[in-house]
């Protein structure tokens, strides 16, 4: 049942997710190749990391010159959103079988794409068999997102600035059309609706610090303003 | 030749002082990225998954990664800096219209058709 769960997940992650993710890393191996980044360095930040804004980020401030702690401060800001994402989706995987090193494992291969398709898939999983589900669909995710590391790394002299160009705005585009597609729930639309509001605003005001304040704004703004409408 | 060849040792210490910073950020990025999924572990097992904090949590994620979306859109940095917001916005509204109207959801023709429309644009635009 467990193999059952797991194989299930790889097949789920197999289609669409990994070839989308593979087009995202494919853009970020060949942006790590132009900015003289060496290959095992551009995998390790993928298996390490695992988290293409802050790959970016990180190669991008880096070749620009950037003070190592802004480097730091920014990337560690912009994984901050883990935070959250993996408090929510650890007791929707808890079973009593699995052993504690289990959830700190699961809570590594975490990533936007994976979370947003686990919170859409376990309602229909038992909870005894999500976490390996989950196993399966971030093992695939991870593996084909290395793979496309290495390949888009290689393959980057072939590339034009212009297919590049496209290939880099894959990734925002990914995250804009999982989250509006996925998202059912009043108060979940609601808070995508204010945290895309707050985040651009508080660019302008607090760069470094945007992505966290516009979760906490935003988020709690959307939880003050359906709470009122239940209870008023 | 002296000089060039000092000049061409001093290029090269830099550029190994570069990567030896760089492998550095990358360890402590990934630690210290680490750190908040640790965390997000070691605090869930006192957060009720039905309880009112979850719910403001959960709003918190959503807003957050909603905020970096369309901050990436609206003031990308990097390669999408070379892009105006009107072609980004053209781009993104043929991504979600192929998304959701020509196919039946299908988010790998989405996305590619948002990346390969944003090319076209820069390329016609010249």
């Amino acid at each position: 049942m467990s193999r059952q769960a797991l194989r299930q997940g790889a097949r789920e992650a197999a289609g669409a997710p990994a070839a989308v993710l593979a087009a995202g890393y494919l853009g970020f191996g060949a942006l790590a190749a132009g900015h003289d980044v060496s290959l095992p360095l551009a995998l390790a930040m993928t298996a390490a990391i695992w988290a293409l804004p802050a790959q970016l980020i990180l190669v991008e401030m880096h070749s620009l010159g950037a003070a190592f702690v802004a480097v730091v401060v920014t990337v560690v800001l912009s994984s901050a959103r883990f935070f959250p994402m993996t408090l929510m989706l650890l007791p929707l995987m808890k079973a009593e079988r699995h052993r504690g090193w289990h959830y700190y494992a699961a809570a590594q291969l975490l990533s936007l794409t994976g979370w947003t398709m686990a919170v859409a898939r376990f309602p229909q999983l038992p909870q005894a068999v999500r976490l390996y589900w989950f196993y399966g669909f971030t093992f695939v995710c991870i593996g084909t997102s290395a793979l496309a590391t290495g390949a888009g790394y290689l393959v980057a002299e072939a590339l034009t600035p212009l297919a590049r160009t496209g290939l880099v705005f894959m990734a925002p585009m990914y995250y804009l059309l999982i989250l509006s597609g996925a998202v059912r729930e009043r108060i979940a639309a609601l808070s995508l609706a204010c945290g895309a509001v707050a985040g651009p605003l508080l660019h302008l005001v607090a760069p470094q610090w945007s992505v966290l304040l516009a979760g906490l704004v935003g988020g709690s703004l959307a939880y003050a303003l359906v709470r009122a409408r239940v209870h008023g | 030749m002296p000089v060039s060849s000092a000049g061409r040792s001093l290029t090269r210490w830099f550029a190994r002082a570069s990567m030896a910073e760089l492998v550095l950020l990358v360890a402590l990025c990934g630690v210290l990225t680490y750190a908040w999924r640790g965390l997000g572990v070691l605090i869930s097992g006192r957060v009720d998954a039905r309880g009112e904090a979850f719910t403001w949590i959960s709003c918190v994620a959503y807003a957050m990664i909603a905020g970096l979306v369309a901050r990436m859109l609206t003031m990308p940095t990097g390669v999408l800096e070379d892009t105006s917001v009107l072609e980004r916005a053209v781009a993104s509204a043929i991504a979600l219209g192929v998304y959701f109207r020509l196919t039946n959801r299908n988010l790998l023709a989405g996305v590619a058709a948002g990346g390969a429309a944003l090319s076209l644009i820069r390329f016609a635009a010249g």
